[in-house]
């Protein structure tokens, strides 16, 4: 039956990926006739594998005692099934279509409300503080996560070299948008843009991500540079950034300004807030068949629920 | 040939329509055997089969309009087949949803039908389409009567309009796809409303038979 697929797959049990995408080379060096034959017809009915750019350059990470030791979601999902609405909204769309952006030469302007505002070179900006890497959760609003080893360091070592002013309230983060590649119907109101309050932003956990396993950042993904916030819906957590502002008001969020009922300026996970069109209980991880049911705050309440205490979550959805 | 095709002739047509209607279904039990559906294979069922059911649906309206703008009436001799198609692309969709999706969890499912609207004109829309598919067949038109059957079949019109809701309601922001799938219904409703009105003005306009063949009118009192 289908249907019985294992959920739990043991981190031990998955290949590792250098070898599952040597595989035709692997199994031609083991020369097990039987093995071949398992692999052409492997070949013949698996899609496409998405191919990895060559411009995907090896980028490592130190390990993080933040991460999950969840298995990981595989490398062609996490990089095939994406929301980058500037290159269409259908989930294959970005892998598809986000190849046409060049991702250097970029620069990332730090702006706002800080003492040292500054433009930022992205090969300088990588060198900034010691890439890590952290293997968190990403939930998105629709209804299914993932779990992605980016490769990156705390937003907090970013905001600290422009020395943020003490009337800085908030981040907002401004992304990348070009006409002339991108999709020119106002889906939403481009270019989008999102926002943190300020201790959410300095928190150890949101990260500055320029890598995904151990390389750079695919563009589908959001290179060069994407904020993440793991214990927020994936909206949140802005591909392609250009501008970081620094301001005093909360700025406006992209989605919050599409739909206000649907999705509020918070926007962190909670299964108990559905959305109005769709329970938020459960949720489906990729390669997964059976649905999940959803943690508050992704998981990571420990570290961050003090963040909202004496909040009204159901009000700041 | 095409305007009155042979018996034989219809009979192949109808085949191929049916095999044609049949390869959206293997496409998909075929991908879905070899894990060819994408990261999200169920999401991709569920969209695939609710796609088709739409389509099929909109199809099977613009029967009678094809029909009467091409004069090929044997057009008509689709249209069950298609009906019912539509139908059964809806009950898979459906089936997918609260087997594969929910996992038969029924307090979900009867939560998500009662309290999410998009989920709410998508059950109707099925539900209402039962009496459809049970009366798609010669015996049924026959025990009803064509007028009853027909006065019938006319849910399809709102069967039609809730599918169409369904999409529109469940897009998070790029609603082209539904406006897409909205315009052609309101093309295939349009044309009717504007072909009935033309009847109506016509049957109007006929002049009152002249006074001769008048006929004195006998008026039934109440008693």
């Amino acid at each position: 039956m289908l249907i019985k697929r294992p959920s739990d797959i043991l981190d031990s049990e998955i290949t590792d990926r250098r070898l599952f995408e040597n595989r035709r080379a692997f199994i031609t060096r083991s020369g097990v006739g039987l093995a071949a034959g398992a692999a052409l017809w492997h070949g013949l009915t698996s899609p496409a594998r998405a191919a990895r750019s060559s411009t995907n350059t090896a980028l490592a990470g130190l390990p993080s005692a933040l991460s999950t030791d969840e298995a990981k979601t595989d490398y062609q999902s996490v990089t095939t099934y994406n929301n980058f609405y500037e290159f269409g909204t259908g989930k294959d769309d970005p892998a598809r279509n986000a190849g046409r952006m060049a991702v250097r030469p970029w620069t990332v302007s730090v702006e706002g409300l800080a003492g040292k505002p500054r433009t930022f070179d992205i090969d300088d900006l990588i060198k900034l503080a010691p890439l890590e890497e952290r293997i968190y959760r990403m939930r998105c609003v629709e209804g299914w996560s993932m779990v992605i080893p980016w490769v990156g360091f705390p937003l907090a070592a970013l905001l600290k070299e422009v020395d943020p002013l003490g009337s800085a309230k908030y981040v907002e983060f401004l992304t990348h948008y070009d006409r002339e590649i991108m999709t020119r119907r106002p889906v939403l109101d481009w270019p989008y843009g999102e926002g943190l309050r300020m201790d959410e932003a300095l928190h150890p956990l949101t990260l500055l991500a320029v890598g995904l396993y151990g390389e750079t950042l695919p563009n589908q993904n959001g290179a060069p540079v994407r904020l993440v916030v793991p214990w927020k819906y994936g909206f949140k957590s802005a591909k392609s950034i250009v501008t970081i502002r620094l301001t005093e008001k909360q700025p406006p969020t992209a989605w919050n300004r599409a739909a206000p009922q649907e999705y509020g300026f918070y926007s962190n996970v909670n299964p108990e807030v559905s959305h109005p069109r769709w329970s938020q209980a459960t949720e489906r991880r990729i390669g997964e068949l059976r649905r999940r049911p959803t943690l508050m705050f992704n998981g990571y309440g420990e570290q961050v629920a003090s963040l909202y205490q004496g909040m009204d979550l159901r009000k700041h959805y | 040939m095409l305007r009155t095709p042979s018996p034989l002739a219809l009979n192949a047509i109808k085949a191929l329509v049916f095999v044609l209607c049949l390869i959206p279904a293997g496409q998909l039990a075929l991908g879905w055997q070899a894990d060819t559906l994408g990261a999200n294979p169920i999401e991709t069922l569920t969209h695939a089969t609710g796609d088709w059911a739409l389509r099929l649906l909109l199809l099977t309206l613009a029967v009678t309009p094809l029909r009467r703008l091409s004069g090929l009436h044997w057009l008509l001799r689709l249209r069950r087949m298609l009906g019912l198609f539509a139908f059964a692309y809806a009950l898979g969709h459906f089936a997918i949803w609260i087997w594969l999706d929910l996992y038969l969890d029924w307090p979900a499912i009867a939560r998500d039908i009662l309290e999410r609207p998009f989920v709410t004109v998508g059950f109707a829309a099925l539900v209402l389409m039962i009496p459809l598919a049970a009366t798609s067949n010669t015996f049924a038109i026959r025990r009803m009567g064509g007028r009853r059957w027909q006065a019938l079949h006319r849910a399809t019109y709102g069967i039609a309009i809730l599918g169409v809701l369904h999409f529109w309601w469940l897009v998070k922001a790029d609603v082209l796809e539904p406006l897409v799938y909205a315009l052609v219904l309101a093309v295939l409703l349009g044309l009717r409303a504007w072909w009935r009105e033309q009847e109506r003005q016509r049957q109007l306009s006929v002049p009152p038979p002249a006074k001769h063949l008048q006929r004195p009118v006998i008026r039934i009192m109440p008693k």
